[in-house]
């Protein structure tokens, strides 16, 4: 039977990533699926589709359980959520896992967001090479040999020289038959990108500030991922000193002490010109801080440094400045008065998770 | 595809099937159907009926099962659909002793579905019923387009607990009693003038007291406003009560009533959760171990027995207290512990070795199985050292440490919480008070408080769905935070007030 179920399976199935679709803004802002899995998959688990219906609520209800335990003694936190208020057999809310490839998670985020697609920078400009079997020829190494251009070839040549008998047709094809697999070099212009992650981890950028440059530059990464072939990504921690650090360092240091951006951005300049010629990459700067500059002198020769080294070179730099309590947040107006006729420069201002949807169409947006 | 039974698996069902009549278990037809792992998860998923009406959330409950099943997190060892004949599935590639197990565990159930009075009003023909109530559904999609037909299921799904499940024992079945919720326009008409007693004129303050007189206007006045309200007295089978007044078209109506004899069709088996496990497990416990096992699947048997009753901490399973209740009830019984002499004995010594060799332990439990649902099984005979044996204890969240916590082990408190749990299926009492609500032809709804306050985001969900079949605002009146509250959706939004 095509069975009814795997027609309901099917729809369901629907469902869900219909659902996915419209909890997206949900799920950025929250940040919970994040889980990478191997290379292209994350499993995103999502709650069940539950039917509304009238309900009590669980907290106030609780149940019955057995098991050993003074009064007091906490519940481990999975047994509680799996509950029993039904004598043990209601299912409780349990999670499926849905398999969104990432590219499809993008494809999600761009409807959503309304992305319009990133408009690569001298276009054609980078070659690749590329083998492509394409055609055949009459000598090669056997490893190519195609079976059955060359039967056909020795089926020709039987009926042809009279050979071949309908009634035991046996085919032998002789060294001449033999035909190969053959290959064509392409040339492909290829769109290589690199995306630049700063972050201020200065004594005034807490956890929770953390956390919504992490939920941030994953939905970015999985953006520019899908517009470019080959994404490189490098991170720069700064405080008041700058250094390129590893994913893991990136998200989890916390320095205290002062802040001058501007270290930050000479080491960016630094990698472009040593690691990223401008001719052959698409290159993205991502700069996250509470805007806390130490000093107007530093900031004044970050405005320099951007205006005459980095956005030449750059397809876009994106500032997002995240609201913390000790930031004056000066940086952001300073940018802006500098680079109010600058394209590429897009800033916008993070003051909550629920902040990061709308930036994260301020940044990705206008398409650069 | 549905396999022929082994021989070996014949034999075994014959040997189980003769043991369980020397019990006297009284059975239907019980036909074992072996299918592999993925048609068993197909089956779980539509309630056991392979020919189920299409709905997405088959496929969802499809879905959780193959998954947890591919992961190894559980196996669906026994299926068993209250038919007659009793149609059982046994999963291919279990062991011949797992086999056994499920089929003594399956005799139990079929004797518990035909002899439970609970039980005793469902369709035993339910196996075509699914049939035709999924040929009609196809229909209507045919028709109507999937997407409206699935719509309007998820609406009527959305309020399916919303039945009266004492309903199908009322001398006239609410559904048939659709003349009596009609107006009758005699009584309507009631004058609340009060006949007097013919008196002369100074005996008439004796005769006819002017206080009683004026009682009997109020009552008259007040039996006349009752009759006046539709309807006359609170319904608590509300999707009754939408099929006959709703303004659906017929093939909503046809809907709604299906999605309505199906919740009624599965009410019993959640109304006997912990009863009908615990008479199941009993018997398969009993008849495999001292009939069926053979020496060499003992540990097997042993392993699985205990994976089936095994509790995790915080939570309870059916099977286990169900099977330890009817345990005890048996030996209570055995032992003559019941009874004015046993209640009145203060001697704890006494009362522990205590032994009449009464011997009606068997029969009691054959009683218990015919007349209790859950409620009144735990409610007659969960007794405190029962709690105690099997270390009950109720939870509760604590918004202090944001965990859940147990609170207690108190025995009355533990039985009042499984009681409340229990009761109603664990569902909120919720009944339809007025259908005419403020004169202006709007539905109020009306939820007994009784302690735990109503799901806000989900009532409001299902308040709507509410609201789109009657096409009217609809109201509930509720408690929040012991504040009486009456919540409106008129189809735009939901609307909050105290009330």
């Amino acid at each position: 039977m095509m069975s009814g179920i795997k027609r309901d399976h099917q729809r369901f199935k629907q469902i869900v990533k219909g659902k996915i679709k419209q909890n997206l803004k949900k799920y950025i802002s929250h940040g919970e699926l994040i889980g990478r899995q191997g290379k292209d998959y994350v499993s995103i688990p999502i709650p069940q589709i539950d039917l509304p219906r009238f309900k009590f609520g669980r907290r106030q209800s609780g149940g019955v359980g057995q098991g050993d335990g003074a009064p007091g003694t906490p519940l481990g936190p999975g047994q509680s959520e799996e509950g029993s208020q039904q004598a043990g057999n209601a299912g409780g809310e349990h999670y499926l896992e849905v398999d969104v490839t990432l590219a499809e998670l993008a494809q999600m985020l761009a409807e959503e967001l309304e992305l319009p697609n990133i408009q690569p920078k001298g276009s054609g400009a980078v070659q690749a090479h590329k083998n492509k079997y394409s055609g055949i020829h009459t000598v090669g190494p056997n490893s190519l040999r195609h079976v059955k251009r060359t039967f056909k070839e020795a089926l020709k040549r039987q009926i042809v020289t009279g050979q071949y008998n309908s009634e035991d047709p046996v085919i032998i094809p002789i060294k001449k038959d033999h035909r190969y697999r053959s290959w064509k070099s392409i040339t492909k212009p290829e769109n290589n990108a690199v995306i630049l992650y700063m972050m201020d981890v200065s004594g005034s950028m807490g956890d929770e500030q953390k956390e919504i440059v992490r939920t941030e530059s994953f939905w970015i990464d999985t953006w520019i991922r899908s517009q470019y072939n080959d994404v490189e990504i490098r991170y720069i921690i700064h405080d008041a000193t700058a250094r390129e650090v590893d994913q893991q360092t990136f998200y989890h240091t916390r320095e205290s002490g002062g802040t001058l951006i501007s270290s930050a951005y000479r080491l960016a300049n630094e990698i472009i010109d040593k690691d990223f010629p401008v001719s052959e990459w698409n290159i993205y700067a991502f700069h996250f801080s509470d805007g806390d500059n130490w000093s107007g002198e530093d900031t004044k020769l970050c405005v320099d440094l951007l205006r005459y080294d980095l956005m030449p070179k750059l397809n876009a730099f994106c500032y997002g400045q995240v609201e913390s309590r000790y930031g004056s947040g000066q940086f952001i107006k300073d940018l802006l008065d500098n680079f109010k006729e600058e394209e590429k420069m897009i800033t916008s201002k993070i003051e909550s998770k629920e902040a990061i949807y709308r930036s994260l169409k301020e940044f990705l947006g206008k398409g650069k | 595809m549905r396999r022929i039974l082994p021989l070996e698996l014949q034999k075994a069902h014959a040997e189980i099937k003769e043991i369980a009549r020397g019990y006297g278990l009284d059975t239907f037809e019980t036909v074992f159907e072996l299918v592999d792992y993925d048609e068993i998860n197909e089956i779980a998923a539509t309630g056991g009926f392979p020919t189920r009406y299409p709905h997405w959330r088959f496929g969802m409950d499809y879905d959780y099962l193959s998954k947890s099943y591919t992961y190894g997190l559980q196996k669906i060892y026994e299926l068993v659909i209250n038919n007659d004949p009793c149609y059982a599935y046994l999963q291919t590639g279990n062991e011949i002793v797992d086999q056994k197990l499920v089929m003594a565990h399956v005799y139990g159930h079929n004797d518990f579905f035909k002899n439970n009075m609970w039980f005793s009003k469902t369709n035993r023909k339910m196996l075509d019923e699914m049939a035709n109530h999924s040929t009609r559904i196809r229909e209507y999609q045919d028709r109507y387009g999937v997407d409206t037909v699935e719509n309007f299921i998820d609406i009527c799904c959305s309020i399916d607990n919303l039945i009266d499940f004492f309903s199908v024992f009322a001398q006239k079945p609410a559904s048939t009693k659709q003349g009596g919720l009609e107006f009758n326009s005699d009584e309507f008409s009631l004058d609340s003038q009060v006949k007097k007693f013919g008196s002369k004129d100074y005996m008439d303050r004796y005769v006819n007291p002017r206080d009683y007189i004026e009682a009997q206007e109020k009552k008259n006045k007040e039996e006349s406003e009752k009759m006046r309200k539709f309807p006359p007295e609170p319904q608590r089978d509300i999707l009754n009560f939408l099929i006959h007044y709703a303004p659906l078209e017929n093939w909503q109506r046809e809907i709604l009533s299906i999605v309505r004899e199906e919740a009624y069709y599965f009410a019993p088996q959640g109304q006997t959760k912990i009863i009908n496990e615990g008479w199941a497990s009993y018997w398969h416990s009993t008849i495999m171990t001292q009939h069926v096992l053979k020496d060499s699947e003992v540990i097997d048997y042993a392993d699985h027995h205990s994976g089936t009753m095994g509790s995790s901490p915080g939570q309870i399973n059916p099977y286990k207290i169900g099977i330890e209740l009817l345990r005890d009830i048996e030996d209570r019984w055995n032992r003559g512990k019941f009874g004015k002499e046993y209640e009145e004995c203060d001697s704890l010594e006494h009362k522990k070795t205590w032994d009449k060799k009464t011997g009606l332990g068997r029969q009691k439990i054959f009683e218990v199985r015919k007349l209790h649902n859950d409620v009144t099984f735990i409610d007659s005979f969960m007794n405190e050292e029962f709690c105690h044996r099997l270390k009950l204890f109720t939870y509760g969240f604590n918004r202090r440490t944001g965990q859940y916590e147990i609170l207690d082990r108190d025995w009355r408190k533990v039985k009042n919480q499984l009681l409340f749990s229990l009761t109603n299926f664990g569902n909120p009492i919720i009944c339809v008070e007025d259908a005419n609500f403020e004169n202006r032809a709007e539905l109020l709804l009306t939820h007994r408080h009784e302690g735990v306050d109503l799901e806000f985001e989900k009532a409001s969900e299902t308040l709507r769905n509410l609201q789109l079949l009657w096409r009217r605002p609809v109201h509930i009146a509720t408690k929040y935070n012991n504040q009486p509250k009456l919540l409106t959706h008129d189809g735009k939004e939901l609307k909050e007030r105290d009330a």
